[in-house]
């Protein structure tokens, strides 16, 4: 451990500069509001970004720059003097993280954050609530810094909710249109869903633990013994019920089915959100706990799985898209499976790697696309798009640079990190099979997607052609900086920078040389064929298609996964609700029994009411009878 | 000097006016008819307590049967009063007549 | 002596009390009932109590039987009374008459039949009623009879004017 005075300081610093700017958005937003066009909002929520990342910078390279200790790791711990939570041997504090691992997360959130809230600025100059939606931004920003800071698992959890409500709150930002007010419910409820499984995780890591601060957890999973594949030890519960949480909050099977309703939401939303961070909290998780997930051999396996499956799933929907932003979501639920693949075999340091890397790409490319529609005037659908490459120069420029990254074309950032993925998975064919065709179908629809929006003809019209302008600088800046990122990004050895922190023997991947080759050649027919089938000879996707034709119809609807959730989910709960719940037991039971109750009450006084006659000579023998019966009570008892 | 021996057969003759009292009170309709009843019981009452007081030595019984008295002026006044007041209202003296509180 | 008149008032006493209940004509009830007040004050007197005596034919027959012809005179009740109808109530009023009658019997007989009376001079004079009444054990109820008077006065008045 390490003494530092501004390293105590400057971590709460970045957490909570964008808090503050919530605050003064939310309180004096009716101030900001007088002047019409809102300006003040959008500045003081990128100063607030802006500052975040500096200090955030400032903070790593002074972790940098301090003596490290004997095991290689550094990291520092400030934390606030007082406890959060005490409850017998169970204690909480408000203490955060800071080592090479959330360092790299802090700067990505905060730099690549910074560069969407200056894009907002353009993006979001017509909309009518600019205060609104900067305060989201920020309040984001702040939620997801507390995720990646945390020191214990508590207040990660507090970051982990928060993000999920910010998410809620910015993709139902057009709440008045009613897709997108639904869209928001279904990701905070399929979120929550996951969260259940967090909460259990939690609970039973501290049952079976004792602990739920990170760096104890790390420091201890190495003691426990290894559990094999189909033992279902402490470490193997915990690190599954903990991924459950992950699966929903990073849109994996089978909690997948929010992310591409999400595309409901402005599209910076998209990129800073369902991209670059919210989305990755999942595998930052992963990665953080890895020690304790190396430990369990079952959990590891249903990681990888899950990832690998997903990946290929999402990117055979993509292929049959036709909304820019689908296309760029599924893509995204697709490159997260890499990450889980990642780190299911092993490879946290690559998994963090190609985080940090998709952040860039994936963020241009939401961005480029925002880019597109805003040239459109707001229409989506590629199949009305075409030959944008001459009209907006910049968005095609820097959007080229984001596909070819993805594709993973050497010296681009997407290059170095899937290359990666794909080695440490070569000691187990089928998922480097499936990551292998999941690499080749990934550069087949983003070139599909970049030949259909910048290359042909133009198909919308002659009135949509009229206004097709470019960007204004403040959304063509964050392009170009995310396309330098995306294109030399890959040469930070991230891998190196955070190993220590799994605290694994430094395993030396395996190193095929024929492996960056293969990759390559893979990614390059991808874009050939979509050259091919979209530019040259569109005629013969039709006749291609058809021995395929019910697969693609499977793809096209989603794998019908939201149809299964509506029927066996949706129905089932809610008709229990209404029917059981509802009728059955508040209407019937409840209701009656207490309407019974007054019922019987009434009934029995109606019963009784013969006996007020009104008659006093009545009233007088029943005075005499009750004496009389008081006096022989007395008597003879 | 010690009690006379007809002591107990007061006690008795106090029971059977007052039973008298009681049945009065039953059997009829007239309201003035059955305050008189009720005094009726009073006595009884009363005849009973200085029989006691007699057969105990004390005081105290016809002390209490001073106070009944009271009592009884007072209520009797006040019920001829209400009688009055109800023989204005309904112009009859019948006590089923007054049967407000049925129900 | 004082036996045989002790019974003969008695049953002038009964017989005063059955008219009470049997006569029609209230008129006849009330001075059937003076009848019955009087001769309980001789049986008073029997019984060693002058002063209630007295008391009982002041008060009882004196005023207050006078108070109920007035209002019967008041009230012009000349009229016959009806027959009453029920005569269910009457057979209940007789069962809980004869209940009654046993019980008193009961604890009237427990409480005779004890040893009780002292071979002291039983004296139930005015004078000695006077030291008893105004004793601190009895002077404060005797005071607060005085204001239960003035309340049944108001009262009385209050509840008979024509318009409050």
């Amino acid at each position: 451990m390490i003494d530092d005075p501004l390293l105590k300081v400057l971590p709460f610093g970045v957490l909570l500069l964008p808090l503050a700017g919530f605050v003064v958005l939310a309180l004096f937003g009716d101030w900001i509001r007088r002047d019409k066009e809102e300006t003040g909002a959008g500045i003081l929520a990128c100063s607030t970004a802006l500052v975040s990342f500096g200090l955030a910078a400032w903070s790593t390279w002074r972790l940098q720059g301090l003596v490290a200790t004997e095991a290689g790791l550094r990291f520092f711990r400030p934390y606030l003097g007082f406890e959060w939570m005490e409850a017998g041997s169970f204690r909480v504090a408000y203490s955060l993280l800071v080592d090479p691992l959330s360092c790299v997360m802090m700067l990505v959130v905060t730099g690549v954050g910074s560069l969407i809230h200056i894009y907002s600025l353009g993006y979001m100059a017509h909309d009518e609530d600019k205060v609104r939606f900067f305060s989201y931004l920020n309040l984001f920003t702040f939620f997801m810094l507390l995720l990646v800071l945390a020191g214990n698992l508590p207040l990660m959890f507090v970051g982990w909710e928060g993000v999920g409500l910010c998410s809620y709150l910015l993709i139902g930002f057009w709440y008045r249109k009613e897709s997108a007010s639904a869209a928001g419910l279904k990701a905070f409820v399929v979120n929550r869903v996951g969260d259940a499984g967090l909460i259990l995780g939690m609970v039973f890591m501290f049952y079976a633990f004792g602990t739920l601060d990170l760096v104890d957890i790390a420091d201890n999973a190495g003691s426990l013994a290894p559990e094999a594949l189909w033992e279902f030890g402490p470490a193997t519960i915990a690190c599954l019920l903990l991924f459950v949480g992950a699966t929903g909050k990073s849109a994996q099977i089978p909690l997948h089915v929010w992310l591409p309703d999400a595309m409901e939401g402005p599209t910076p939303v998209s990129a800073l959100i369902h991209a670059a961070t919210m989305v990755t909290a999942g595998v930052y998780m992963v990665a953080r706990l890895g020690p304790l997930y190396h430990v369990s051999e079952t959990a590891m396996a249903t990681v990888a799985v899950v990832g690998a499956a997903t990946a290929l799933m999402a990117a055979t929907i993509a292929l049959v898209q036709t909304d820019i932003k689908r296309v760029l979501a599924y893509s995204t639920v697709s490159q997260l499976g890499y990450m889980f693949l990642a780190c299911g075999v092993g490879a946290f340091g690559v998994g963090v790697f190609h985080l940090y890397t998709h952040a860039f790409f994936k963020a241009l490319l939401f961005l480029g696309s925002g880019s597109v529609i805003h040239a459109m005037s707001g229409e989506q659908d590629m199949r009305e798009m075409g030959g944008l490459r001459t009209k907006i120069p910049w968005t095609y420029w820097t959007f080229l640079v984001g596909t070819l990254a993805i594709a993973g074309i050497p010296f681009f950032a997407g290059f170095f990190s899937k290359d990666e993925i794909l080695a440490a998975t070569l000691s187990h064919p089928v998922l480097f099979g499936i990551g292998l065709f999941t690499a080749l179908l990934t550069a087949f629809y983003m070139a599909r997607l970049l030949f259909l929006t910048f290359f042909g003809d133009f198909r919308g019209g002659h009135e949509r052609e009229h206004h097709l302008h470019e960007s204004p600088w403040v959304m063509i800046v964050p392009l170009v900086l995310l396309a330098v990122g995306s294109a030399v990004g890959g040469f930070l050895k991230i891998p190196h920078i955070v190993e220590p922190v799994f605290r694994l023997e430094e395993g030396h991947l395996p190193h095929a040389a024929w492996l960056p080759r293969v990759a390559t050649l893979t990614a390059v027919f991808g874009i050939v064929a979509a050259f091919y089938l979209y530019l040259t000879r569109p005629e013969v996707r039709a006749v291609l298609a058809r021995p395929f034709r019910p697969a693609l119809r499977v793809f096209a609807a989603k794998y019908y996964w939201d149809e299964v959730y509506d029927a066996f989910v949706r129905r089932v709960v809610v008709g229990g609700s209404e029917r059981v719940l509802w009728k059955g037991v508040d209407v019937s039971v409840i209701d009656g029994a207490v309407n019974g109750v007054g019922t019987v009450t009434g009934a029995f006084a109606q019963l009784l009411r013969p006996l007020q006659t009104g008659l006093v000579r009545h009233y007088v023998l029943l005075v005499l009878g009750g004496a009389v019966a008081l006096l022989g009570w007395i008597l003879w008892s | 000097m010690d009690q006379p021996a007809f002591v107990p057969h007061a006690v008795l003759l106090s029971l059977i006016l007052f039973s008298i009292g009681t049945l009065g009170v039953f059997l009829r309709r007239n309201v003035i008819t059955v305050l008189m009843c009720i005094e009726l019981m009073l006595n009884g009452v009363n005849l009973a307590f200085v029989a006691f007081s007699r057969s105990w030595g004390t005081l105290d019984g016809q002390v209490l049967v001073f106070f009944v008295m009271v009592v009884a002026a007072a209520e009797a006044s006040v019920g001829l009063a209400i009688v009055i007041a109800l023989h204005r209202h309904k112009d009859t003296l019948d006590l089923d007549a007054f049967d407000l509180m049925k129900g | 002596m004082d036996a045989i008149l002790f019974y003969a008032f008695a049953a002038i006493a009964v017989l005063a009390a059955v008219v009470v209940i049997a006569q029609r004509n209230p008129i006849y009830s009330a001075f059937a009932l003076v009848v019955t007040l009087c001769s309980l004050a001789v049986i008073f007197g029997l019984l060693g109590s002058p002063f209630i005596a007295a008391l009982q034919v002041i008060v009882y027959a004196g005023a207050i039987m006078v108070l109920f012809l007035f209002v019967l005179m008041l009230l012009n009740v000349r009229r016959e009374e009806e027959h009453p109808e029920a005569r269910g109530g009457r057979t209940l009023a007789g069962i809980g008459l004869a209940l009654v009658t046993l019980l008193v019997l009961q604890a009237g007989s427990v409480l005779v039949r004890s040893e009780r009376s002292p071979s002291l001079e039983f004296d139930a004079s005015t004078t000695r009623m006077a030291e008893v009444l105004f004793s601190p054990h009895f002077l404060y109820a005797f005071e607060a009879t005085s204001i239960l008077i003035l309340a049944a006065l108001v009262g009385a008045v209050v509840l008979a004017k024509k318009e409050l």
